[in-house]
């Protein structure tokens, strides 16, 4: 209870605080906000992974009743994955936004709406009211509607975050219908009426309640087919925005799912299954796409929706596991999935603050552009590259781990069932290795476009390191990445209560599966420390031998050709040419092509640009829709007199109609 | 440790005796069977020479390239002994940490700046990453085969009983074949003794790389050869004692660098834009075994 009120006091004194400030100290008092409420939520966090949850019951009003809040070991991992990704957001975010000291308003508000979007983060996941529930999650989207608008003088920026609202409150829409129908049902706004829901009603209903949810949700995390707000918003935001957003907020949707799965005792098979068939397409289209931009911060928002699918996997995994009562299956699906949650969050948020110093320093986020930055950006560089390792699930680092994880549970799937049971997990074995190789393609064609070979543009100013503000909280997630990564052990611990918790509906946790799974990642921790060391023990030697050689520095080769230019280059779009031709029947890509022709050609030019599909489809409803409705401008005038005009028609109406009426029937009775 | 050994042993001659072959089917002298070390050895004494354009990446991609292959080479079983790493699902961490290597053979490439070294790293990216998926399916068929997940127990007890195993056994010895011609960027796939920059892929990608970085990716081509040779030796070699292990391992190795040798000199490199599909026609008979060990599993 004491901690319940602390927090609401900081958030009330630091918002006001926030106002007040100058911009130059609105950032320090942001962070320090952050740390103090990060703080007290993580304490009763790290006590409820430890075993103790907190529950603490609110009065409510006569409409919502008791609201409880509950901080249980679920509620606990997002809460701190949460937390640590605001807190490197605000420290990076201080500085990052030092340009827009003059704005001081627009800061004010940024920064408030960064502190409330946080609260509204931890409320949703401690809150166990529906009602209480819904009013959060609307500040959250709201909050982070504003966050995103920072730059409101471009249009595409108003566009993308209006975009962004619509979405999210269709899925609020969804979740409202599915928990006012709990409460039609049940009489109760508490969390526990879901599984009361489940219990009392039929099998059929639970799932359709379910998928109404999920939705709702999925419109958050951003599972294919409704990922289409996330590749326009996390563009549009200022990086640590998208950091934050594409770190937590979409995370947020996977804590609802599983939320509702761990309330709603359906048949896990069913929902298992399908959450399994929506992942894996997640997963691949999300990456196919992501290879083909030319934006940073869009290719970086499309591996997010990648990402979510390999987390949609591990719970589909976890679901299945359930269902056939095989506990080694749900416990390695849903630890997998926690643990990518976090991981992701980890190296998304460090890979937007690389591609924020690389905009700060070039003021471009189009990749063919950049060129050989890490001689200007050393830092920026080095972290860059580790957390594309990372996000490709290569050991040494934590994307690895978490991706083993998953793979084991989609091994066992695999020995455990039989045949129309078993197609689903090959798939995913098939689709999880094919996001693997996709992702490299994705990620050297990233890092080698931007940092590597020569600059391809001249940009007019110098191209300068990011300042050690930002590169503080860069090389703080780089430490948690490399830790995940040497030490998992630690990691999948503290997570054994969550995933129990999980896990615990049907059968409890036997203690040899928990213990078996941290001996394998006890092992593949060592190994990650044996290969660090190896590399390093092997360039040592290779350093020694050649100190000794003559060494020569020279043009690249060139096939004798001795003057390369930048412009012989390979390019991004040219590295994935290939790529590009095998997925252009999946995909659709436009191109404008102007060939060399003639003795003196002039300017030939060569341009792609991959579409959404799935946003067409969407799209295209909506737009005959518009141009249905568009017929009926030649009404709107604008000018006076017609709309009294239309009144007046309106009021005629009223009075004629009834009138009519009236003498027809007059005139009926006379004849009669 | 044991294979650790073996398979080190075995890739200082491997080439040699591909060469060899290549060289008695085109009727020539050829060199020795040493001579692909000599020259590993002249190199890791010769000074070198960086391009300009390249930065720290360039350096380090090569060492790290070899000890991704070190650790790959760590995780395979001999026999009765276990890999020096050996855990259940370790097949997944042998795929991957290759794929590290591969991660930083393809961006070294990018590093130099050059539209060659460009071109080739396009290609090994994508290639490698359609031969993944065949990889997978086909440890994790065999995976529900043997019920175990890690190499040393699905090798311990896969045994050739009925004809159906049999043929199980070449299917999955073709497909680890193609796997090791793919990743090591040679025939049908791509022709190490080209001539023309255009229509390379590895051999492109390392033309600005020179002594000691050098030598270190031409062993690390020799590892991976032994290292795919061990895997397959590995599926025939079951649970036999060692004295029978150790002739068998570098018979296999003998007759798949043979193999190796026999196929390159008898068979011309596809035209580029084939290979993505002949990669993945992989894929789908590693999907072939995995039906058909449904079938014998009774699984359908």
């Amino acid at each position: 209870m004491l901690y319940f009120y602390l927090y609401i006091l900081i958030v009330l004194i630091s918002i006001p605080t926030i106002g007040l400030l100058s911009a130059k100290n609105k950032g320090i008092a942001v962070i320090i906000s952050v740390v103090l409420l990060s703080t007290v939520s993580s304490i009763l966090s790290i006590n409820a992974l430890s075993g103790n949850s907190t529950t603490i019951f609110l009065y409510g009003s006569i409409v919502t009743k008791t609201i409880n809040l509950v901080i249980d070991p679920i509620a606990a991992w997002f809460i701190l994955t949460i937390n640590f990704t605001f807190i490197t957001g605000a420290i990076y975010g201080s500085n990052y936004m030092k340009v827009y000291e003059q704005q001081t308003s627009k800061l004010s508000l940024h920064w408030i709406s960064y502190i409330f979007t946080h609260s509204a983060l931890i409320a949703v996941c401690v809150l166990q009211n529906t009602f209480v529930f819904l009013i959060a999650w609307e500040i959250m989207a709201v909050g982070a509607f504003f966050l995103v608008i920072f730059e409101s003088n471009k249009s595409h920026t108003i566009s993308a975050g209006i975009n962004y609202l619509i979405q999210s409150h269709i899925a609020i829409i969804l979740l409202t219908i599915g928990f006012v129908w709990v409460y039609a049902e049940t009489g109760s706004f508490n969390f526990d009426a879901i599984s009361e829901f489940a219990k009392t009603q039929s099998n059929l209903y639970s799932f359709i309640l379910m998928i109404i949810l999920f939705t709702g949700f999925g419109i958050k995390a951003g599972f294919v087919p409704l990922h289409t707000w996330l590749p326009h918003a996390h563009p549009a935001a200022p990086t640590h925005i998208s950091a934050v957003m594409s770190g937590v907020i979409i995370k947020i949707g996977i804590y609802g799912i599983i939320r509702m799965i761990f309330l709603l005792q359906v048949n896990y098979l069913l929902v298992g299954y399908f959450i399994l068939f929506i992942s894996v397409i997640t997963g691949i289209y999300g990456v196919m796409l992501a290879i083909l931009q030319h934006n940073l911060k869009k290719l970086l928002a499309y591996h997010s929706v990648e990402n979510i699918g390999i987390i949609g996997i591990g719970i589909g995994i976890g679901c299945i596991g359930m269902g056939y009562g095989n506990t080694l299956m749900s416990v390695l699906g849903f630890s997998g999935a926690l643990l990518h949650t976090l991981n992701h969050s980890l190296f998304k948020s460090l890979l937007f603050f690389g591609a924020g110093n690389v905009y700060q320093s070039t003021h471009s986020l189009n990749i063919d552009r950049f060129g050989g930055l890490i001689k200007k950006m050393p830092h920026t560089a080095f972290l860059f590259l580790i957390a594309s390792l990372a996000i490709c699930g290569l050991p040494p680092f934590n994307g690895f781990v978490s991706e083993f994880i998953i793979y084991s549970g989609l091994l066992d799937g695999l020995q455990q069932t039989s045949f129309p049971y078993l197609l689903p997990f090959i798939i995913s074995i098939l689709g999880l290795a094919l996001i693997g190789g996709l992702a490299m393609l994705c990620f050297t064609k990233a890092f080698g476009m931007i940092f590597l070979g020569s600059p391809r543009h001249e940009f007019e100013h110098e191209v300068e390191e990011s300042h050690i503000l930002k590169r503080i909280p860069m090389y703080l997630i780089l430490a948690l990445i490399v830790l995940i990564g040497i030490f998992p052990q630690w990691f999948i611990n503290s997570l054994s209560l969550a995933v129990a918790q999980l896990t615990s509906i049907k059968t409890t946790v036997p203690k040899s599966i928990n213990v078996n799974l941290i001996e394998t990642i006890e092992i593949i921790g060592r190994n990650s420390i044996a290969l660090i060391l190896l590399s390093i023990f092997i360039y040592s030697i290779r350093n020694r031998i050649i100190s000794k050689k003559q060494i020569t520095h020279n043009t690249t080769w060139g096939c004798g050709y001795i003057a390369p230019t930048e412009k012989m280059q390979y390019t991004a779009s040219s590295y994935i040419r290939a790529y590009r031709k095998l997925a252009e029947p999946l995909l659709s890509i436009t191109k404008h092509k102007k060939n060399v022709q003639g003795i003196f050609p002039d300017k030939a030019k060569h341009e792609t640009h991959s579409n959404d599909g799935i946003e067409e489809i969407i799209h295209w409803p909506i737009q005959r829709l518009r141009y249905f409705l568009d017929t009926f401008s030649l009404l709107q005038k604008g000018k006076l007199q017609l709309y009294i005009l239309y009144g007046m028609i309106f009021i005629l109406t009223l009075i004629i109609i009834p009138l009519t009426i009236y003498i027809y029937e007059l005139f009926i009775h006379f004849l009669n | 440790m044991l294979s650790f050994i073996l398979v080190i042993l075995v890739s200082f001659v491997f080439t040699g005796v591909v060469i060899r072959t290549k060289s008695i089917a085109s009727g020539r002298k050829g060199p020795g069977i040493m001579q692909p070390m000599k020259d590993i050895y002249r190199l890791f004494r010769k000074g070198a020479v960086y391009s300009e354009t390249t930065s720290i990446i360039f350096q380090i991609a090569p060492t790290i390239y070899f000890s991704s292959v070190v650790m790959a080479i760590m995780v395979l079983p001999f026999g009765h002994t276990r890999g020096l790493i050996s855990f259940n699902g370790d097949f997944i961490f042998f795929a991957y940490v290759l794929a590290l290597g591969k991660f930083f053979s393809i961006i070294a490439a990018l590093d130099t700046g050059s539209s060659f070294e460009g071109m080739g790293a396009s290609r090994e990216a994508l290639f490698s990453m359609l031969v993944e998926p065949a990889f997978f399916i086909l440890i994790g068929s065999l995976g529900i085969l043997t019920g175990y997940t890690s190499f040393h127990e699905i090798f311990m007890t896969f045994h050739f009983s009925t004809y159906i195993t049999y043929a199980i056994g070449v299917l999955v010895t073709f497909v680890l074949a193609m796997i090791c011609m793919i990743e090591n960027s040679r025939m049908p796939v791509d022709d190490p003794k080209t001539h023309l920059e255009l229509t390379m892929i590895h051999e492109v990608m390392i033309l600005d790389n020179s002594g000691f970085d050098l030598g270190l990716i031409l062993q690390t081509t020799n590892l991976k050869f032994a290292m795919y040779g061990a895997l397959i030796a590995n599926l025939f070699m079951g649970n036999l004692v060692w004295y029978f292990t150790i002739p068998l391992f570098f018979m296999f190795q003998f007759l798949f660098a043979i193999t190796v040798g026999i196929l390159e000199s008898f068979s011309a490199r596809f035209r580029m834009s084939h290979n993505a599909q002949f990669i993945l026609v992989l894929s789908s008979i590693s999907l072939l075994v995995f039906f058909v060990i449904l079938m014998i599993m009774n699984k359908f």
